[in-house]
């Protein structure tokens, strides 16, 4: 591990705002539960708890608070300094807390979106929105690392893209879900263990292709802004 | 009683040069730094100005962490913004006590060590750490620590990988009386060991005790730059204050005022009080006038040669 990472990684468990990573989780693997267990049919309690809870919200709002978290808390309490005022070149500091962000994010959502896709189906879909989210895990955190650099307020920007552009927009106007991680998401899945509680109107290829563009585009696109860090600019 | 060891820093002499070339930098309609030139070279030199001066702003654009509106910023020829490999040569302890607190301070400055990729960072990290006097603390997190420990933390792990240029913003803010005495000498030493150190700050008292060279900043702009002393005698259009005590006090200061060099005597108690234009004209003439009247002069004093006084001229001017 990186002495960035470790940092990062130091950093994100000391912070109490991580505890808020423990409710959703839970709270998707205990609807499925209680779903299955009351003998609901899949079909009625699977898209809302596995699409409209486990993809729509658990998914984003963990990537958010951890993407943001890994730098953005940093550049908040202005510990980031520390890292900087070393000559690690930018992308080795971009790289590790990418991979901190994507990997706690899809570790907290990986479980339960597999133990929820297995009440409602089966093991292959439970993989799938697994393998998925993963992936979904890396796009988000992607943006919302860029997110913490270019904007001093990440986490409001972060809430607007997924409650209002993929939660809102994304049902109401299709042509929306073109620039929807989430839909990405829901397109691999599907494409992983095709079955009818899972639907978009993204296409495979474009959900590939798109997640990879987000992830590698908003990767670049904070090595370069952290290049260009500047402190505020107090004038005491 | 606790002694106070002296600081032994590294003995490399290479030194480096920061230099910035008419740097301006505003934000929006104000101008926080207007047109700065100057160049800082081995030694300690404060960076003196009221609050709300610029010196923040340009220690930033110093070390590379604000672009400048208009002209540029070296190290060794080397621009600072959007450079990491200055770090190599340039260490910072800015104003804003942030430390991961989560970490202990030896974590924290062998962190730092390892992110300088050092060739030993265990060593390095014992060595800046014995520098700043925390190995006593050193296993402690830091946010258990005072507000002067956390100082020197970050003191540390800025040294960490013995930098030739070091910049610090109000380095003794929170620290008591023997860790500024001990943070003092350890800028001498550093300065006295070739690195090129620069710390603003806003107490006079502070920059007095451990810099004759200072840069003084006054909305915005550079308004003096040199050893103080040097400054205030170039300000000819002030009359330069000396005090005076002799054995005969009154017929000195009669003589005096036939003198063209001085502009003033004041006969008081204790001795005189006099006001003279051109303190090289003056400082040949006493003596001279003295032994002609037959007085003996017990002391002579510059009385506003103190960086107060340089410095209340300047932010008056």
């Amino acid at each position: 591990m990186s002495t960035v990472s470790w940092i990062t990684a130091r950093g994100l468990f000391g912070r109490r705002r991580f505890l808020l990573l423990l409710p959703l989780p839970v709270l998707l693997v205990a609807l499925a539960v209680l779903s299955r267990a009351l003998g609901v049919p899949p079909t009625d309690w699977g898209p809302p708890v596995l699409v409209g809870l486990g993809l729509a919200v658990v998914l984003p709002v963990v990537a958010l608070i951890v993407g943001t978290g890994v730098l953005g808390a940093e550049i908040d309490d202005g510990t980031v300094v520390h890292v900087l005022t070393t000559p690690l070149p930018r992308w080795q500091i971009v790289l590790p807390k990418l991979a901190v962000a994507a990997g706690v994010t899809a570790a907290t959502v990986v479980v339960p979106l597999f133990a929820a896709g297995l009440l409602a189906d089966s093991v292959r879909l439970g993989l799938a929105l697994a393998g998925a989210a993963a992936a979904g895990a890396l796009a988000y955190s992607a943006l919302f690392l860029a997110a913490s650099l270019l904007t001093r307020r990440p986490v409001l920007l972060g809430l607007v893209y997924v409650l209002i552009w993929e939660g809102l927009l994304g049902n109401v106007i299709t042509g929306t879900r073109v620039l929807s991680i989430q839909h990405y998401v829901i397109a691999v899945a599907d494409r992983l263990a095709p079955t009818n509680l899972l639907e978009t109107t993204v296409s495979v290829p474009l959900a590939v292709t798109m997640t990879v563009l987000v992830s590698v585009g908003f990767t670049l696109l904070a090595v370069d802004r952290l290049r260009s860090f500047s402190v505020a600019g107090e004038t005491s | 009683m606790t002694t106070i060891s002296n600081p032994a820093p590294p003995t490399t002499t290479n030194s480096s040069t920061l230099a910035l070339a008419g740097v301006s930098r505003w934000y929006g309609n104000v101008v926080a730094v207007n047109d700065v030139s100057m160049s800082l070279g081995p030694g300690v030199t404060g960076l003196l100005g009221p609050n709300g001066a610029g010196k923040t702003t340009l220690l930033h654009m110093m070390a590379g962490f604000l672009a400048p509106s208009r002209g540029a910023v070296t190290l060794d020829g080397q621009p600072t913004w959007r450079s990491p490999a200055v770090y190599r040569r340039l260490g910072l302890v800015s104003e804003r006590e942030a430390v991961h607190s989560f970490l202990t301070a030896y974590e924290f400055v062998l962190a730092t060590a390892k992110l300088h990729k050092l060739p030993d960072p265990q060593a390095a990290a014992r060595r800046a750490v014995d520098l700043v006097e925390l190995a006593d603390a050193q296993d402690r997190r830091i946010g258990t620590y005072s507000k002067g420990m956390r100082q020197r933390a970050r003191v540390a792990a800025a040294l960490v990988h013995d930098p030739q240029v070091l910049l610090l913003d109000e380095p003794f803010n929170g620290m008591d009386p023997r860790q500024r005495l001990h943070m003092m000498e350890l800028l001498h030493s550093l300065g006295d060991a070739g690195r090129t150190i620069l710390f603003s700050s806003h107490i006079l008292e502070e920059v007095e005790q451990v810099s004759g060279t200072v840069q003084v900043m006054v909305a915005g702009r550079l308004a003096a730059s040199g050893d103080y002393r040097t400054i205030r005698r170039l300000m000819t259009n002030r009359p330069h204050v000396f005090a005076i005590r002799s054995t005969d006090d009154r017929s000195l200061a009669v003589a005096l005022m036939a003198e063209p060099s001085v502009t003033g005597v004041e006969l008081g108690r204790t001795g005189l009080t006099v006001r003279a234009g051109d303190y090289g004209a003056f400082t040949r003439m006493l003596p001279k006038v003295a032994l002609a009247r037959g007085v003996r002069v017990h002391q002579l004093l510059p009385e506003d040669e103190s960086l107060e006084s340089v410095f209340s001229y300047l932010v008056e001017a």
